[in-house]
């Protein structure tokens, strides 16, 4: 039975279920205004050069269409690279759609048609002539590599390589069992099923409501803001549903350029909204090379850890991930060396796509772990074990809970690790080569700045309001839940009023941290309307909560009362009514707390468990069993919570084994830019997943416990499946995706 | 015909039944069901993924069968009867096969799911579909990347359940 007491835990049905389910929610694409104008871009066919030329008579002149867009004609906009630089922004130069002639990517927007129609605008663009200058294309990371460099400017403090420790070299040459080996991941894209999609809603005093596709409502305003040089209470940006982003929404989109430009120039309502194939085009994890130097005493004790990355990045941004640090915290290891450089491609900058960093991180070390754990001659889990770390050994800090060990343990035992045997291409099921792979993974749970605030009403009724975002990942349902638990009511009381930039401070949602730091935000609000509460009470004649501290109290059915001793205490109702108040509203803000950084840091930690079985003769690859074992603290909502492991694990397996970017370094183009040609896993590829959350008690990474989810399932995934197409075939794979063409040339002979 | 001329092209007269209603309504040959519905129609819950066919969100019901809305020229469609999923059921009077999707989190971000629901419903009309690997096979079509496909073969299989319940019920009374 719900009820107050379990509202933490409760596995609640999404809230937004029913808008969802029967298409009722609507998305950035999906408002409509009389007499819109519709637009629709026009990009680049060459990798790299100039426009000489670009002739828009015949689409101008095309029915309907309202005006064309080039780089010759485009509005004004601020002239300083700060003012493009997004909340999310990295080095460089941000890229500012039709600033000039110069192409710096295949698919570059070098026109905008705004027509009537959209059938009509998509058309007239077809009929835009250009003529260009082409510059040689650089687009292979395995040839442009060799020009790799220190990033002169960090993206981040924390993403520089950690100083080295101990005698990597020393170590490693000393050591019996040592794997040197190297790993290139293909770029990939990630596709959310919503095409990124910009209305603008124009009022009559020329106040514009923006419904953005964004993982950051106010990270779209103060942009649009500041490009266009707007007053800030002049732009509303609404993100009430998105349909997936994966971190695609983090950094704004041409899209939203495009429509807001038009709409200031036309003094009209506007939608641009992408295609496919645009989205192909601009946000991608980047392609990216890894060595990996580790060795091994006879015992299993990890000696010496090297991990050297190159990623890809744009000519105009140096994007910038942690790829490395994870392999010198993950294992205990005294030994360690890394290392990280970019290399220049003539592709879009890339950006963040689920666990940046750790997920590609991970396909390395967790693949070179597996490699030497074989060269010892120990089972892979049992080596993993042996090497368990209990502190972060890159800064020596203090872990605020790890229970990696229980997912180890917890997650061979479901899986039946046990009945494994070690010898590759041992283990068969009729025709089918049987193998089974494990690998761990680790991210980092953190806290942004939040801000929420929460109102009650004298019957229970609760609203919550905060700029956060839910981009598929239940975030308004936690956030009821989290709310009703603080104030003593039941979830469907809870209106969560979020996606909204006039809302209350929210970072983007990424990085696995909106429950944790939103989730915290509204239970600081809950704490506010208590302490108000109380204050009215103790102000009231013969208070029966006079000398009653906050901590000493809850709300149940709609009183405030003493915990202990619920006969003592006031109706809500009549403590507002006495004070002349209609309801009480509490603002909650947190922030992450430096003192105890200095000594202690929280990861969320993963191990995950693969059975695959190959056909013996064609290659065919089916994962057929998968378990998931997840230590991320607190679970609010264990089915929201299942749903994101289970997704990141499905990205995973489209990163091990589909999903890759095909580019013809002839051209410099993307050649499989659609979901016929850039597979990603689809029903048949996605047999049972299990997940087990492990009990993991954390006082520190989150006032309310949270660890956050969003990245910690994918991450580790694609090592794990290549390790078990490693068992079932004797073959190691190192290049991703492990595509079928690969797996059968590296069966075993018949 | 040159293509600049093109839009001043007369439009064409169609009847479609959407959701019980029926639309005479006069559109252009090129105009798809998709953009159609999505557009005037101002029915924005079947969604657009990619516009070719290879991603499912746009699936909707004509005469029965799911159907790409995407791939369908509104024009061809004369006389047919179309269901969306504002058609299926409403969020206080949902279809079965939304109900179940909500129970068993079969869905994220919700993007694709009108699509896999229309699908879904298709499928068991179709009554192929027998087994947990036949409902895989024959939903691949319809694509979601926040991966929720374990739970949305929960939900089918659920309403399969449900219905098989209620047929031999049927056949007992």
């Amino acid at each position: 039975m719900l009820n107050e007491k379990n509202i933490f835990g409760f596995p609640l049905p999404r809230i937004d279920g029913p808008l969802k389910t029967t298409g009722t929610a609507p998305y950035a694409a999906e408002y409509h205004d009389p007499g819109m104008l519709f637009g629709h871009a026009f990009y680049a066919t060459i990798a790299s050069g100039r426009i000489v030329s670009i002739d828009t008579a015949k689409a101008e002149a095309y029915p309907g269409v309202v005006k064309v867009y080039t780089h010759k004609n485009r509005p004004d906009t601020a002239s300083s690279d700060d003012a493009w630089k997004d909340e999310v922004a990295v080095p460089g130069h941000p890229l500012r759609p039709l600033e000039n002639d110069r192409i710096l990517y295949d698919g570059q927007p070098i026109a905008l048609v705004i027509a009537e129609s959209f059938e009509a605008a998509r058309d007239a663009a077809d009929l835009i002539q250009v003529a260009y200058e082409a510059d040689e294309p650089h687009t292979n990371i395995e040839v442009e590599k060799a020009k790799s460099y220190v990033p002169p400017e960090a993206r981040k403090e924390a993403f520089l390589p950690t100083d080295p420790r101990g005698d990597a070299e020393g170590a490693y040459e000393a050591a019996p069992f040592k794997i040197d080996a190297e790993y290139v991941q293909e770029g990939e894209h990630h596709n959310p099923m919503e095409l990124f999609g910009t209305t603008v809603i124009r009022g009559e005093d020329g106040y514009l409501t923006v419904h953005d596709k964004t993982q950051g409502s106010q990270n779209s305003h103060d942009y649009v803001c500041g490009i266009f040089k707007l007053k800030p209470e002049t732009v509303r940006v609404v993100n009430a549903y998105v349909g997936g982003a994966f971190g695609s929404g983090l950094r704004p989109k041409h899209q939203l350029f495009f429509a807001v430009m038009a709409s200031l120039d036309l003094k009209r309502s506007v939608r641009v909204e992408m295609s496919r194939r645009e989205m192909f085009y601009l946000t991608w994890r980047p392609a990216t090379v890894q060595r990996m130097q580790v060795a091994a005493d006879a015992e299993g004790r990890l000696m010496s850890v090297r991990h050297h990355a190159v990623q890809a990045t744009s000519l105009y941004e140096d994007y910038q991930e942690n790829v490395v640090n994870w392999s010198g915290l993950a294992y205990k290891c005294d030994n360690v060396k890394l290392s990280y450089e970019l290399a220049k491609t003539t592709l879009s900058t890339p950006g963040d796509m689920r666990a940046p960093g750790a997920a590609t991180g991970f396909l390395a070390l967790e693949s070179a772990i597996d490699e030497l754990a074989y060269k010892v001659g120990m089972d892979p889990l049992e080596f993993r074990v042996k090497n368990f770390v209990t502190y972060d050994q890159n800064d020596d800090l203090k872990l605020t809970s790890k229970a990696l060990d229980a997912c180890y343990r917890e997650g061979a035992k479901r899986f039946g690790w046990s009945k494994r045997s070690q010898e590759p291409g041992s283990m068969r099921d009729g025709h089918d080569l049987v193998g089974w792979g494990t690998a761990t993974g680790v991210w980092e749970a953190t806290l942004s700045p939040a801000e929420a605030k929460v109102r009650l009403f004298p019957d229970g009724k609760i609203t919550v309001m905060a700029a956060a975002s839910d981009i598929g990942t239940g975030t308004y349902t936690i956030l009821a839940q989290i709310a009703a638990q603080n104030l003593g009511q039941t979830a469907d009381r809870v209106s969560v009023l979020i996606g909204d930039s006039t809302m209350p401070k929210t970072a983007v949602e990424g990085g696995s941290w909106t429950a944790a730091s939103s989730g915290s935000a509204v239970q600081a609000g809950c704490l506010e309307v208590k302490k108000t509460l109380l204050s009215l009470a103790q102000k009231m004649e013969n208070s029966p909560l006079a000398g009653a501290e906050v901590e000493d109290l809850a709300i149940r059915d709609n009183r405030l009362v003493l915990d202990k001793n619920d006969q003592m205490g006031l109706a809500i109702a009549d403590i507002l009514g006495s004070n002349g108040m209609s309801s009480v509203e509490g603002h909650g803000k947190i922030a992450p707390d430096e003192e105890q950084a200095k000594e202690w840091v929280s990861y969320t930690h993963s191990a995950i468990f693969v059975e695959v079985k190959i056909d013996a003769e064609l290659g065919v690859p089916r994962v057929t069993k998968i378990v998931s074992a997840i230590a991320a603290g607190k679970i609010i909502n264990p089915k929201t919570a299942r749903s994101q492991i289970l997704g990141g694990v499905v990205m995973g397996l489209g990163m091990a084994m589909q999903e890759e970017g095909m580019i013809d370094h002839r051209t410099g183009r993307i050649m499989n830019h659609n979901l016929a040609e850039y597979h990603i896993p689809a029903h048949a590829d996605v047999q049972d997943i299990e997940v087990i959350f492990v009990e993991e008690e954390d006082d520190k990474a989150s006032p309310i416990g949270v660890k956050g989810l969003g990245e910690i399932g994918i991450v580790g995934v694609g090592a794990a499946v290549a390790n078990a197409i490693f068992h079932a075939t004797g073959t190691r794979h190192r290049h991703f995706p492990i595509t079928i063409d690969k797996i059968m040339e590296g069966l075993p002979a018949r | 015909m040159d293509i600049t001329t093109a839009d001043r092209q007369p439009k064409n007269r169609v009847a479609l039944t959407i959701n019980g209603d029926r639309h005479d309504l006069e559109i252009h040959p090129w105009v798809t069901l998709l953009d159609l519905l999505r557009g005037p129609m101002q029915l924005s819950g079947t969604k657009k993924g990619c516009d070719h066919g290879q991603c499912g969100a746009c699936t909707v019901l004509i005469d029965g069968e799911r159907m790409n809305s995407c791939l369908k020229f509104a024009v061809t469609l004369d006389g047919a009867e179309i269901t969306t999923i504002e058609g299926l059921g409403r969020p206080e009077n949902m279809h079965p096969m939304q109900k179940a999707f909500v129970e068993h989190d079969a869905y994220q971000c919700g993007y694709c799911t009108p699509g896999q629901i229309c699908s879904a419903v298709g499928l068991l009309k179709e009554g192929k579909a027998g087994t947990r690997e036949e409902i895989r096979e024959m939903m691949s079509g319809n694509l979601c990347r926040c991966g929720a496909y374990v739970n949305i073969a929960d939900a089918i299989e659920d309403v399969m359940g449900q219905e098989a319940r209620c047929g031999i019920r049927e056949a007992a009374e």
